[in-house]
């Protein structure tokens, strides 16, 4: 039996945000919160791994109360066990203190019941940092593939599995020994209408909630702020910029516009240079 | 004590990156901004080069050129490829015996793999994606600290970033965010060879093909013309008009993300900030409004001109010069008088 995992968080939609003009912080009021569009890609791959060999998902999330709402997204796409790790102590966690967090929440799973593989998503939108994978693999001992965009199979019997990644300059096919753990693109799979029974079960699903002290008890010099060796010294709007010259069409007729744009252009000697290389 | 300031040499089938140069170049500027505490204290400051892989000894002296005063550098044949957890393991080795003070990484797909794991496994503070460094005071703190500001929020804020208790501060930078320094084949430095035991265990994971894809490979960070097209070109055929005028102007294509997510172009060519930051002599923006996220990735460019119907669109707030009007007769005619001009002075 494979016993998959993926690491899910709740962020805002970042396509929706708005921002205090005074303050330059984000107005989180109104913001929808959605599960990680990445993460929902690696657990539909999970869920087709889990459908194809037989075996059990477990998702897990830190994260506030609400993220509930992403953990029961993720049993609607056919996850079977979900963890809500859930603490105030837990509030101001950077990137370590998260993986730190999340990898011990995983050891505990993985004790209970041998975790094979390990999903994450390639980044959060949120912070868009793609720390966290990286991070809780090194925490865990795991071998690591990132940048996933295919999963060509997995062999619980003889224990690898072989995993497509993308990089710059092409794909890279990776065999790792399992447990593994990998980051997924998009690509990894699609995002499946939910089937009706696992609609089903998620209305009637209630996650298990961890706290700071149970069944995991977290070292506090580790967690939250005290455990964030980051923090933010300021923030604020991006710099606002003047208006370029422009010249309109309307104003100065197509051929005219043109023509006093590319002279424009071209009195500035470096573009000028670029030009005449190009002959 | 000696105030180490690291790069990290990112090198793929034996060539260098050229984000390490332009990181070579920062951390010499971060150097210089500590200068004042040096001289009160004594001490030294170095820019230093990590390098790991194999057979790559011109990459080492690749990177002095390019301002590093010595490097350290790593050879085994478990290093030809770049796997996550061996580079870990050797990097976090390094960073303990050497206890650098700044550690910078290019945000590359290689990049950005190695920097989380590596300062997890150190236990220290990672800024991602900065697009500015600098060394500057922080409260009472006495040091200076490594300032690293960065956008959050899909673009909407731009946060400033301290890792005030732990070292090395950490930071990763995306391509092209810095200039590049001027090469100096006559500069000299140490090359150090650091010796470092890769186990089985850290092999778990193993390359068993490359398959490699110049379709991607666009090199749209360094092309000193682009030409990008945006939602307002209303369609993928749109982009052979941009491809003909960026042939015309001897540049590559470009495009925002809502071109790509219409599906009209390849994600390889998108500029901005979850695309390639861009910095080319001649930036031309057709039919894109200047989302926050679509500036942050090319207003380092010398000269923008923004072609849009829209006299207000925000792109004309990092243009140098705007042409307001229909891309689909502005282009069209841009093409024509270009190639009269270059028929009257052939
Ligand atoms: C987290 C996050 C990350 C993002 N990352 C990126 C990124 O990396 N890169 C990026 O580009 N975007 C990014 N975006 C999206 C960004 O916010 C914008 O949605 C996107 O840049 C808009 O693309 P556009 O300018 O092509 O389209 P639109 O905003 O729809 O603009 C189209 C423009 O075309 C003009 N136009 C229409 N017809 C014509 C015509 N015939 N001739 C001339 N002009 C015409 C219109 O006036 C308008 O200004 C990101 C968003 C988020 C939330
Ligand atoms: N609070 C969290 N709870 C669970 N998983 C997380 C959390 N934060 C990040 N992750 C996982 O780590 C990935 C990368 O996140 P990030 O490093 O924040 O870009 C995400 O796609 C998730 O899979």
């Amino acid at each position: 039996m494979i016993h998959l995992l993926v690491s899910v968080k709740q962020v805002p939609d970042t396509t929706n945000i708005r921002i205090d003009p005074e303050t330059g912080s984000m107005i989180r009021k109104g913001v929808p919160a959605i599960l990680n569009p990445y993460d929902a890609h690696a657990v539909a791959s999970a869920a087709e791994w889990k459908k194809k060999l037989g075996g059990k998902l477990t998702v897990v999330t830190m994260g506030p109360p609400a993220a509930e709402e992403a953990l029961q997204e993720c049993i609607e796409m056919g996850a079977d066990r979900a963890v809500l790790v859930s603490d105030r102590a837990f509030a101001g966690s950077d990137t370590l203190a998260t993986s730190y967090v999340l990898a011990e929440a995983i050891r505990k799973i993985d004790q209970e019941d041998h975790v094979d593989m390990v999903f994450f998503g390639k980044q959060a939108i949120d912070g868009d940092t793609a720390q966290v994978g990286p991070g809780v693999a090194i925490r865990l001992g795991l071998p690591l593939v990132t940048y996933a965009v295919e999963i060509q199979d997995i062999n619980e019997e003889e224990g690898y599995a072989l995993i497509i990644r993308k990089t710059e300059s092409g794909k890279e096919i990776i065999k790792t020994k399992l447990p593994a753990a990998l980051t997924a693109e998009k690509a990894i799979a699609d995002i499946p209408y939910a089937a009706l029974p696992d609609l089903i079960t998620s209305l009637k699903y209630k996650p298990e909630v961890w706290s700071a002290q149970e069944p995991v008890a977290y070292d506090v010099a580790q967690i939250g702020l005290e455990g964030s060796p980051t923090m933010v010294a300021k923030s604020g709007s991006p710099e606002a910029h003047e208006p370029a010259e422009t010249i309109s069409v309307e104003e100065n007729g197509l051929a005219g516009a043109v023509e006093t744009a590319l002279g424009k252009m071209l009195s500035n000697t470096s573009v000028a240079a670029l030009l005449e290389d190009q002959q | 004590m000696t105030r180490r300031f690291w790069v990290f040499i990112e090198q793929n089938h034996g060539e260098m990156h050229p984000v390490a140069a332009e990181l070579l170049g920062v951390a010499n500027c971060l150097v210089s901004e500590v200068a004042d505490e040096l001289k009160a204290s004594g001490e030294e400051a170095v820019v230093e080069g990590i390098l790991v892989g194999h057979d790559v000894d011109n990459v080492a002296k690749e990177a002095l050129m390019y301002g590093a005063e010595r490097i350290y550098h790593v050879d085994d044949p478990a290093f030809e490829h770049y796997l996550n957890r061996p580079y870990t393991e050797a990097l976090t080795h390094l960073v303990e015996k050497y206890k650098p003070e700044v550690f910078l990484i290019g945000a590359t797909t290689l990049g950005r793999d190695l920097a989380g794991a590596v300062a997890t496994s150190i236990k220290t503070g990672l800024t991602a994606d900065c697009t500015k460094l600098e060394m500057g005071p922080f409260r009472k703190i006495e040091k200076k600290l490594l300032l690293a500001t960065r956008p959050a929020f899909g673009g909407n804020v731009i946060a400033t970033i301290v890792c005030k208790d732990h070292t090395p501060q950490m930071a990763t930078v995306r391509p092209r965010v810095f200039e590049t320094p001027v090469r100096n084949p006559k500069a000299k430095g140490e090359i150090i060879q650091e010796s470092f035991e890769v186990t089985p265990e850290m092999m778990a994971a193993q390359l068993v093909e490359f398959i490699n894809d110049q379709t991607t490979n666009l090199n749209l960070e360094y092309a000193e013309v682009i030409v990008s097209g945006g939602k307002g070109l209303g369609n993928s055929k749109g982009f052979e008009l941009i491809k003909e005028l960026a042939d015309e102007l001897g540049g590559v294509v470009g495009s925002s993300r809502a071109a790509v997510d219409g599906g009209w172009i390849d994600y390889a060519h998108q500029v901005g900030q979850t695309g390639k930051h861009v910095r080319p002599k001649l930036y031309v923006a057709c039919g894109i409004s200047g989302a926050i996220q679509h500036k942050v990735g090319m207003q380092d460019s010398d000269y923008i001109l923004a072609i849009n119907t829209d006299p207000q669109a925000p792109i004309f707030e990092v243009s140098t010069l705007g042409v307001v009007g229909d891309l689909y007769e502005v282009i069209p005619e841009m093409i024509k008088q270009l190639r009269a001009q270059k028929g009257a002075s052939a």
